[in-house]
């Protein structure tokens, strides 16, 4: 199982397809998306890879955090996310993963946050139909209706459809078709519509329910230029090392 | 410009890299060649009539064109940056007041007429009659 990627929802467009066949894809955008640290089954009794994506401040970060990516030797990520792989697609922690991760054509699951909806009604959050709008319905409308029998069961029951928070929780979408990677600028587009808000983060995974493509590259995507993070990288832990001395 | 806009440009530009697309407006008389697929081969089969709408921004963008086809109005909405346009050629200019020419539909034979523009954007300013009367001045 190969680890998915980190990426940043820029919002939907359209495309064209050879045929001149319309296709709504979102634009995924990966930036720095590098393996921060390993889990390994000796000691956590897992396996997993720790991406990081994005980036941050290093003054906004909590000096334990910082240690952590001073051990990675990356730079501060804005956003960790970690991802269950199997033990022969482990990879070196400070690995940076391009979008040639994924290939043209092949199916993958986005994990994102819904837009948060607050507290709604029936009607809104489980399309329930409310009631008439006239033979003498008065104040409930948009009511749900009755929520259970009588004195014999004598309670709602559990899981009953009602109005309630909506949204803003953790939600996938299966096997969305990737219609074309751009590397250069690091940018996936996926046919359809991703859950989440413009700006917002995703994971992006290879589709569970589709066997995997043989040209997808395995235990991950790599580009051949990586020199600029890394230094940019040794930099920062330059920089940790030297206010670790003045502390002292 | 953000990121999406970005894109849409670039994918713009390529689109109609190697076409020419005249700037046309509702009431314009223009022929849209469609490349039209029969199995294997492909072909390119004409559509004249007249915009009646234009909509949408960017790579959006679609025009209405309306034609009386043996007797029966058709309209086809073509996205203007399809790739299966092959070219749009501007026939003829409409003079109009309106930016959509619904009111088309309810209409046949001699109401159904449009004016030619002859003045106005896009079109080569005439020598106005002054400017004449002085170079006429001049060379006599």
């Amino acid at each position: 199982m190969r680890t998915g990627l980190i990426a940043k929802k820029l919002g939907m467009t359209r495309m064209f397809d050879n045929d001149g066949h319309h296709l709504p894809v979102t634009i995924l955008k990966v930036e720095n998306c590098q393996v921060v640290s390993v889990q390994t089954e000796e000691k956590n009794g897992y396996i997993s890879l720790q991406l990081g994506a994005g980036s941050r401040k290093a003054k906004n970060i909590s000096k334990p955090v910082r240690g952590h990516y001073a051990k990675a030797k990356v730079e501060p990520k804005a956003k960790l996310v970690e991802f269950v792989v199997s033990q022969d697609a482990v990879v070196e922690v400070g690995t940076e993963i391009p979008v040639s991760h994924f290939v043209e054509g092949q199916f993958v699951d986005v994990s994102g946050v819904t837009i948060g909806k607050g507290f709604a009604g029936a009607m809104k959050r489980w399309n329930f139909g409310g009631m008439r709008a006239t033979h003498g319905v008065s104040v409930s409308h948009r009511a749900h209706g009755s929520t259970g029998q009588c004195q014999d069961p004598g309670k709602v029951f559990k899981g009953k459809k009602m109005a309630g928070h909506m949204g803003a929780r953790s939600q996938t979408v299966q096997n969305l078709k990737v219609v074309s990677v751009d590397e250069e600028q690091g940018l996936i587009f996926v046919y359809g519509a991703v859950p989440g808000a413009k700006k917002g983060w995703v994971t992006i995974h290879d589709a569970v329910k589709k066997t995997l493509p043989e040209n997808a590259p395995f235990p991950v995507g790599l580009r051949s230029v990586i020199e600029k993070n890394t230094e940019a990288a040794v930099e920062v832990v330059n920089d940790e090392n030297k206010e670790k001395e003045e502390d002292k | 410009m953000n990121e999406i806009e970005n894109f849409e440009q670039q994918q713009m530009e390529k689109l109609i890299a190697d076409k020419k697309i005249p700037n046309f407006d509702p009431g314009d008389t223009v022929r849209v060649n469609v490349k039209i697929k029969e199995g294997t081969r492909e072909r390119i089969q004409g559509y004249e009539g007249v915009c009646i709408a234009k909509g949408g921004k960017g790579m959006n963008h679609s025009f209405t064109v309306r034609k009386i086809s043996y007797g029966e109005g058709v309209e086809r909405v073509f996205p203007l940056f399809s790739p299966r346009i092959e070219s749009i050629i501007l026939i003829r200019r409409g003079d109009v007041r309106r930016s959509k020419l619904y009111y088309l539909r309810d209409r046949r034979g001699k109401s159904a007429r449009i004016k030619e523009r002859t003045t106005g954007h896009g079109i080569e300013e005439k020598t106005p009659k002054s400017v004449k009367a002085k170079k006429v001045a001049a060379n006599g």
